[in-house]
């Protein structure tokens, strides 16, 4: 794999916005993505993560602001003149075209001659390990075969950037781990810019070398897989990667004391795997803050089992790691818990 | 285990019963035409001796001829006339296409014979249109000389169909199958080139199939315009004049046969093997995008020439219903409801027995349709495929084979009470209906009971319910609407049916409506009443027609209710 190897360009996003009709799905969204970087759209569904996508595409209505590819401006441009390859959700195969063909077809639309072409579509076959596959059809591919059939279509006509919208959904869930793998070794061999889009954090942060979070077309936070987890910007994003105590109001330890200054605006945020449980009383560390309260709620998850325990009016989640013969708590218990304070973070509203 | 094997017994009773029906009034018919077309009219011996009579007959050879050049090109206007209609309603963002969609199927409801006489007068040599021409610019056009009037009128009536199924093969490609194509750098002529034009194909094969069959079977419009140098006619004259030993009637419908045959199999190859329906969730049909305003204008130009020629044989015999003489000039001397008058006086049992023969034949229809789609999706009788199979097998029996078949088979059965033969009873005439609209309400009725889930019948049996009664309870109820549908689709296109009914008319008493209309245009006096009672046959089929709209809309609305489809961008629809 040594010819599809294009000089890896960046994206930089100026100001987006992008309505359909009168409803606003973009607003003013601003975003530099490196050369040669693994980069995540993550957000619920109707966030606008598929139309930020489509819009450097060149798909959907014409968007408001500036998309660069490298040095270009390419707002204004037809999506068949962007180089830009997209592997879609629902892969588009064309039904009537052999895998070979549909390989073939960027590079026909390029003009290139037929030696060459059939050159490089082997290679990419290969990349894909579909070679032998050549001749089928598209219908007599499994789910994972027609996916690496978009891949290879994509990635032959050597296109500056890549975009891949939810290209795992369609998948069953061990296909979908392996397939997330070889794109991650597909893109690193290639070195190529590449966007991809999803919902699934884990998909996200497994791949990603920064993600974009976005909610209601607006970028949340942009960041590191663990940057974003330890650091949330907000609310939305705590709650979005992973699972999150978020009090708002006050919350007290065993001696009546206040475990931060709460009041307008402002939410403590913390990770079930800071609080620690134990029989009551309990004791804290040096950075730890006792609190006591009574299981509501117990979920065996196998590798952990996370309470949800009632302490003064809130219930916060806890998670406790479990091994073979640890003794668990039932639901009713009286508990005391250890909170490390200092991985409490302070959200605004 | 008694109640059990109780129901086999009654499943398989059914079977028998239908599968005997068929059998008596499908095959046997069908059969003994192919075995008389192969037999020696003197000895009775095998042979092919008809076929050569036939091909070295100069009248036979030119009317095979003719009927394939009407049938294809036929095909060739009705592309022309439904390819626009079909690529600018699916693909732009115009106000219109709902009304062009609509109007497009208005020609179905009419028989395409009852237009017939009125395009005569419309666009004949002496008709308004030519009238016109002449008067401004000095020449004629032979709109509906000779074939040529066959095939105006034909693809006129029959394009719906290539419009039908073209539009739903382009409104079943995924917008991603264009965008794809896009993002690789095809676009313009290029990409409808390699991707939306192969992708529509089949749709339109189908569609193309389909009309060739119709119109090469058709003998209703031949012989009105006074066409005889057909097959289809030849067929009816060769029985009706020499009678029903002459086996050149038999070779016909041995030809006739097998074009319809090879039709079909064309459409179901095209058809094989490429299920190119590939919308995906949130996608939908083509990438629409808005017109210019030049566009635009052209758009509607194409679009209002190809609705007014469409709409004229509704124009002009409404026009001929209500003008008082109509000759030699652009529009009727004057207008007088005399013709509806003379037709309701004349004409009543025309219609009354339009609508017993064609409600008859619609509820044989639905109660086979119903028994044979339970059958084959719900029971494991043996054989039950075949049922299906054979009951289908009637689209590729044109209505003179049918009726030449019956006429053979049945004139020396003597049915008891009424001591007449079969072949001449009216009865005959309702079988004959409900056999050639049988394909159409079994197809409504599968689909109907494919769409009932097995678990809420396994739900009633569980709470105690025996087989018939579930049936009768649940699986009944919840088709309705399907059934309903089916029963409509048979009724109208049967009320209008003329080629397996005027072989089996015998008594002007026993007549249906198309065939008299067909009596009426025979005189140049009958040709108002005629319209009139044409319009009558408009009517019914169309109120069928929008009952059946109806009832099909109100099914698919509260099958959607409650099926909430979440998309991302669902504007996108907008999109370019």
């Amino acid at each position: 794999m040594s010819e599809i190897r294009p000089e890896a360009v960046g994206v930089s996003i100026e100001n987006l916005s992008l309505s359909f009709g009168n409803t606003e799905v973009l607003k003013g969204i601003n975003l530099t993505i490196e050369p040669g970087e693994f980069f995540t759209f993550l957000g619920p569904s109707g966030s606008g993560k598929s139309t930020l996508l489509r819009a450097i595409a060149g798909f959907g209505p014409e968007p408001g602001g500036r998309i660069l590819i490298g040095n270009d401006d390419v707002t204004r441009l037809a999506p068949w003149v962007r180089n830009v390859g997209m592997v879609f959700q629902s892969y588009a195969l064309w039904p009537h075209m052999t895998v070979r063909k549909n390989v073939a077809f960027g590079l026909e639309e390029r003009k290139i001659g037929a030696k060459e072409i059939n050159a490089r579509v082997e290679e990419a076959l290969t990349l894909v390990d579909l070679l032998e596959l050549a001749e089928r059809r598209p219908s007599q591919l499994s789910g994972g075969q027609q996916q690496r059939v978009a891949l290879a279509r994509t990635i032959v006509v050597e296109p500056r950037v890549l975009l891949l919208d939810e290209p795992l959904s369609n998948l069953d869930a061990n296909l979908r781990v392996q397939m997330r793998r070889d794109i991650l070794d597909l893109q690193r061999k290639l070195k190529l810019t590449t966007i991809f889009v999803t919902h699934d954090q884990e998909e996200a942060n497994t791949t990603s070398d920064r993600i974009a979070v976005l909610d209601q077309g607006i970028i949340q936070q942009v960041g590191s897989p663990i940057h974003l987890y330890d650091e949330p910007a907000n609310r939305f994003v705590a709650d979005f990667l992973g699972t999150a105590n978020l009090i708002d109001d006050v919350l007290e330890t065993v001696d009546g004391a206040p475990l931060f200054e709460s009041g307008e605006g402002r939410t403590a945020m913390f990770r079930p795997q800071d609080l620690t449980i134990q029989p009551p009383p309990g004791t804290a560390g040096p950075d730890g803050a006792l609190l006591s309260g009574q299981v509501e709620h117990r979920e065996f998850l196998g590798n952990v089992i996370r309470y949800t325990v009632a302490v003064g009016g809130h219930s916060l989640t806890v998670d406790a790691s479990h091994s073979a013969g640890r003794p668990a708590f039932a639901t009713g218990d009286d508990v005391a818990l250890v909170l490390d304070t200092r991985n409490i973070r302070i959200l605004p509203g | 285990m008694n109640s059990v094997s109780r129901s086999h017994w009654g499943v398989n009773a059914l079977a028998l019963f239908i599968g005997l029906f068929l059998f008596v009034f499908l095959i046997v018919p069908v059969v003994k035409v192919v075995f008389v077309a192969f037999q020696d009219p003197n000895t009775g011996a095998l042979t092919l001796i008809n076929f050569v009579d036939f091909f070295n007959t100069t009248l036979f050879q030119e009317s095979f001829f003719n009927s394939l050049y009407v049938a294809s090109m036929s095909v060739l206007l009705a592309t022309i006339i439904s390819v626009p209609l079909a690529y600018f309603t699916t693909r732009f963002n115009f106000g219109g296409a709902v009304l062009i969609q609509t109007l497009g199927i208005v020609p179905l409801i009419m028989p395409p014979f009852v237009g017939a006489v009125a395009m005569l007068l419309l666009f004949g040599e002496n008709g308004s249109v030519n009238l016109l021409v002449d008067e401004w610019f000095g020449f004629t056009i032979p709109f509906m000389q000779g074939l040529n009037g066959v095939i105006l009128v034909e693809s006129i009536h029959y394009f719906p169909f290539i419009l039908i199924n073209l539009s739903a093969a382009l409104l079943n490609i995924d917008r991603s199958m264009e965008e794809s194509a896009q993002n690789l750098g095809a676009s313009g002529t290029r990409l409808f080139r390699r991707i939306v034009f192969p992708l529509a194909m089949p749709g339109y094969v189908a569609g193309a199939s389909l009309v060739f069959l119709k119109v090469f079977d058709d003998l209703g419009t031949p012989l009105l315009l006074n066409i005889n140098n057909m097959l289809a006619p030849q067929a009816f004259l060769r029985i009706s004049s020499i009678g029903i030993s002459d086996p050149m009637g038999y070779v016909i419908s041995v030809i006739l046969v097998a074009f319809s045959l090879f039709s079909l199999w064309v459409s179901f190859l095209a058809l094989k093997d490429k299920d190119y329906s590939t919308v995906q969730k949130g996608g939908g049909g083509l990438m629409k995008r808005d017109l210019r305003t030049w566009e635009k204008i052209g758009c509607y130009a194409v679009i209002i020439l190809i609705l007014v020629m469409v709409l004229s044989p509704h124009l002009g015999l409404g026009l001929l219903s209500f003008g008082t003489i109509w000759s030699y000039s652009v529009l009727p001397d004057a207008f007088t409801f005399a013709h509806y008058d003379n037709m309701f006086r004349t004409a009543g049992q025309y219609i009354s027995n339009t609508l017993l023969y064609a409600g008859l034949a619609a509820f044989i229809d639905i109660i086979l349709g119903t028994a044979i789609a339970y059958l084959v999706l719900r029971t494991g009788v043996v054989g039950r495929k075949w049922l299906d199979y054979i009951a289908m097998g009637a689209v590729a029996v044109p209505g003179v084979v049918l009726g030449i078949g019956y006429l053979r088979t049945f004139v020396e059965f003597n049915v008891p009470i009424v001591d007449k033969p079969l072949a001449s009873w009216w009865v005959i005439i309702v079988i004959a209906l409900a056999i050639r609209r049988l394909p159409y309400a079994l197809r409504a009725c599968m689909a109907a009971l494919q769409q009932v889930n097995v678990m809420l019948e396994e739900a009633a049996e569980t709470l105690g319910a025996t087989k018939s009664r579930t049936v009768r309870r649940v699986v009944v109820p919840l088709m309705t609407g399907g059934i309903l549908a089916g029963f409509v689709i048979s009724f109208a296109t049967a009320s209008v049916e003329l080629s397996a009914t005027i072989m089996l008319v015998n008594a002007e008493s026993d007549a249906p409506l198309a065939f008299g209309i067909y009596e009426f245009m025979q005189q140049a006096a009958g040709r108002g009443p005629g319209a009139a009672l044409g319009i009558v046959a408009v009517l019914i089929v169309g109120i069928a027609t929008y009952i059946s709209h109806r009832v099909i809309q109100r099914t698919e609305k509260r099958r959607n209710a409650g099926q909430i489809v979440v998309t991302e961008g669902a504007g996108a629809g907008a999109a370019k």
